[in-house]
């Protein structure tokens, strides 16, 4: 017998003419994921087959794979010949410590080999029976059982689990195109990033730092905030601009109460010129509409207008509670919640006005040349790429 | 690089270096039959003999622990379950540390009657209101020697002083960690049962501190196994830290009227230099109910976070309200009537022999060029 884990494509198993390319970029995924263990990896019907050499290792694997968007279940099971008197014996004998503990159970058969002589059905009746006879204090209950055995008749062998699990879903990281996350350091920017690195998307963040109105702990706390996103999206390259002079440019030259919306023009505008630089095709920012008064419908317009390529807001429509629930998931959210000032939080005018119009902001931001200080940030942006830990 | 947040923590001298190299040749386990362990445990018996002899008390009455925090909650906790059948009220300063102070919101919730005096209009702490609140039910009072945000020096001999007059019984619990080795500390002159000392801010390590612990009285250890320490407290010794905390006080004692005076001209100097600047308010009072070594100003309309970034950036530490919170914002403060918009743009220097006039001067300046040059809060 040898254990193996069953990785069962999400929409991938949709594609049509272009599947192959999803499926390779996939594994490469998940062999890149799991470069520092032994595995065999094999693809069949919507399924990678990951075997690793040490047994020990499977749930260390799982975990990780659980992270690896375009995977859509995932089964730890146990493979065995499918001679059906040979199978019924290895599995009773796979599966006793976990019938042993339960009460009530129900076969559930998979033919994938039409070939097999016994129909679904049939392998499900004749396993429980089996199970039965071995286990008398087992009874059958098909509605709420609670151990279901998974039995797969595949082309070359039967596979046997007690059950899958939630994979991360989505599409595999590299197959939609690349973007620029502004990453501030609160809660809503991760969950986007990962939001849409779950559709695919290469990502790479961009952080404005303004010491010494922010600290180097915040500086650190964002960093390590990437690093936590790297976990789901892969290796991140970080984009630190220094943003001092810009804000206090700006608080010199324009009305206050349009500080804040005139900061996020600067602040895409800086972004959309290293995205030209990097060949990085959009942005993406963690704004909710109407959560606060810079992210209300007529400043998205203020700040769209700065762009000329697409900005996706992927937690446009939610609710604060369902970006935490996410970043909880994505074990953001107590880094997110240190205490540390960041670039939004020092220059906060007392009246952000709601509903900006463009003109009069396109007006007031012309009232003085920020060009050359644009540029200068632009220049003086330090890279650095946040790897995902081994 | 100029250090003035030696409040926080201070930079060890090299009596304390040197002595912790040679605490880790002599690397025995101080329980050790053999002559490894006698060695170490000598060390450690030297240490507590400066120890001792700083403070006025016997050796045999110093307990080392691995923090102030811990040696405050040994004696808080420790009181409270020795007496805590008979006697529910605890009496304490609303200006105490959080070693303190947690502790006793900790008895609180256990159900002990906790009593709370608070300073007055100029920050001051009356005796009296703390003999006030002490009655036959009490077991302890305690009360800091110093305030770590202002350098204000309770009044804690004239209080125990009174206190175990009208009351022999209730226990006394000094935290003198920020008094220690910059004044005269002496337990018997204090009257106290207990106080608590750390190594890290006497220019010795961290993770070293000691408990005084008055003899006769006993109370159940707060870390319990193999004996050390006369059962008072488990764990083998750190005797690397604990022999350089007691070089470090060896070194130390003979200076603390020099060193205080010598303090007491930087401080005298700043001060005057800051009454110039009509943008800086003086959180700490002059004159001896004040500690030199510590001053608490604002500057107005600049976020102490944001002044605090900008003198780093000149190699200038300073300190935000308490560095132990982190940037959180100073209860402390608003205790000694600091309205709240001051609050938020105090800024905290604590000074050492080590510093200089010429770093006194330095640092105004460079509060006149942050006023010049950074951005105000409305």
């Amino acid at each position: 017998m040898n254990k193996i884990i069953l990785c069962k494509y999400g929409e991938i198993a949709l594609k049509g003419l272009n599947k192959k390319n999803f499926e390779i970029l996939l594994e490469k995924n998940v062999k890149r994921r799991l470069k520092k263990y032994d595995c065999k990896y094999s693809r069949a019907q919507s399924t990678l087959y990951i075997e690793p050499t040490n047994p020990d290792e499977v749930d260390e694997i799982v975990e990780r794979v659980s992270k690896v968007f375009g995977i859509a279940k995932i089964a730890k099971a146990a493979a065995f010949d499918k001679d059906f008197d040979t199978l019924c014996h290895d599995a009773i004998e796979y599966l006793s410590d976990e019938l042993e503990d339960v009460r009530s159970f129900k076969v559930q058969a998979k033919r994938a080999d039409k070939q097999y002589p016994l129909k679904s059905p049939e392998i499900a009746c004749e396993l429980g029976g089996r199970i039965l006879e071995k286990f008398p204090h087992l009874t059958v209950d098909v509605k709420n059982p609670q151990l279901v055995v998974n039995v797969e008749i595949r082309e070359k062998h039967a596979f046997v689990h007690g059950g899958k699990i939630d994979g991360a879903g989505g599409i595999p990281v590299g197959s939609s195109g690349n973007s620029m996350l502004l990453l501030s350091g609160g809660i809503d920017s991760p969950v986007a990033g990962v939001m849409m690195a779950k559709r695919g998307v290469v990502i790479s963040a961009i952080h404005f730092e303004a010491p010494p109105y922010t600290s180097e702990r915040a500086r650190l706390k964002v960093e390590k905030l990437a690093s936590l996103m790297t976990e789901y999206c892969g290796d991140i390259k970080f984009f630190c601009v220094p943003f001092t002079k810009l804000q206090e440019l700006l608080r010199d030259n324009c009305p206050e109460e349009l500080f804040t919306i005139i900061m996020r023009r600067l602040m895409l505008e800086i972004a959309q010129r290293i995205c030209k630089k990097e060949g990085i095709c959009s942005l993406i920012t963690g704004e909710s509409i109407g959560q606060v008064a810079s992210q209300t419908m007529y400043a998205c317009v203020c700040t769209d207008a700065v762009c000329n390529i697409p900005v996706f807001r992927p937690v446009i429509g939610m609710d604060k509670s369902e970006i935490v629930e996410i970043s909880r998931k994505i074990n953001t959210f107590e880094t997110s919640i240190e205490p540390y000032e960041d670039c939004c939080t020092v220059f906060t005018p007392k009246h952000p006005k709601t509903k900006p119009i463009l003109e009069e902001v396109e007006k007031a931001q012309a009232g003085f040349d920020f060009e050359p200080f644009i540029e200068e940030a632009v220049e003086q942006t330090q890279i650095k790429i946040i790897r995902r830990k081994d | 690089m100029i250090y003035l947040d030696n409040s926080a923590t201070t930079k060890p001298c090299k009596q304390a270096v040197e002595g912790f190299l040679k605490a880790c040749e002599d690397f025995g386990n101080p329980s050790s039959l053999h002559k490894l362990g006698l060695n170490a445990e000598q060390l450690v018996e030297n240490a507590r003999e400066n120890i001792a002899n700083s403070l006025g008390c016997k050796s045999e009455e110093i307990y080392f622990t691995s923090c102030a925090t811990e040696s405050s909650n040994t004696a808080i906790f420790g009181t409270a379950q020795k007496l805590g059948k008979r006697k529910k009220r605890f009496v304490t300063t609303t200006i105490e540390h959080p070693a303190t102070a947690r502790a006793m919101d900790l008895l609180e919730e256990k159900g002990f009657e906790v009593v709370r005096i608070a300073p007055y209009e100029k920050g001051e702490i009356s005796y009296r209101d703390i003999l006030d609140a002490v009655d036959e039910n009490t077991a302890m009072v305690s009360m800091m020697l110093v305030n770590n945000e202002t350098g204000y020096i309770l009044p804690v001999q004239k209080t125990f002083e009174k206190i175990k007059k009208r009351f022999p019984d209730v226990l006394t619990h000094c935290d003198a960690v920020q008094g220690y080795m910059k004044m005269p500390v002496n337990v018997n002159r204090l009257c106290c049962d207990f106080l608590s000392v750390s190594g890290h801010k006497i220019h010795a390590f961290k993770g070293v501190g000691a408990l005084y612990i008055k003899k006769g009285l006993h109370i159940p250890p707060f870390i319990v196994g193999g004996g050390q320490e006369n059962g008072q407290r488990s764990g083998t010794e750190s005797v690397p830290l604990i022999y350089s905390m007691g070089l470090a006080v060896q070194y130390l004692n003979n200076s603390i009227n020099q060193r205080f005076e010598y303090i007491n001209g930087l401080k005298s100097a700043l001060v005057e230099k800051l009454s110039n600047l009509d943008f800086v308010h003086i959180n700490s009072g002059v004159g001896e109910d004040f500690l030199p070594y510590v001053v608490s100003f604002a500057v107005e309309k600049i976020k102490s976070e944001v002044l605090l970034h900008y003198l780093e950036s000149k190699e200038i530490y300073v300190s935000s309200g308490s560095a132990c919170s982190k940037g959180k914002k100073s209860g402390v403060l608003s205790e000694f009537k600091i309205p709240d918009k001051l609050a938020d743009s105090t800024i905290r220097i604590s000074f050492c022999s080590e510093n200089i006039i010429e770093d006194v001067e330095k640092l105004v300046q460079e509060i006149i060029n942050a006023n010049n040059t950074l951005a105000k809060l409305k």
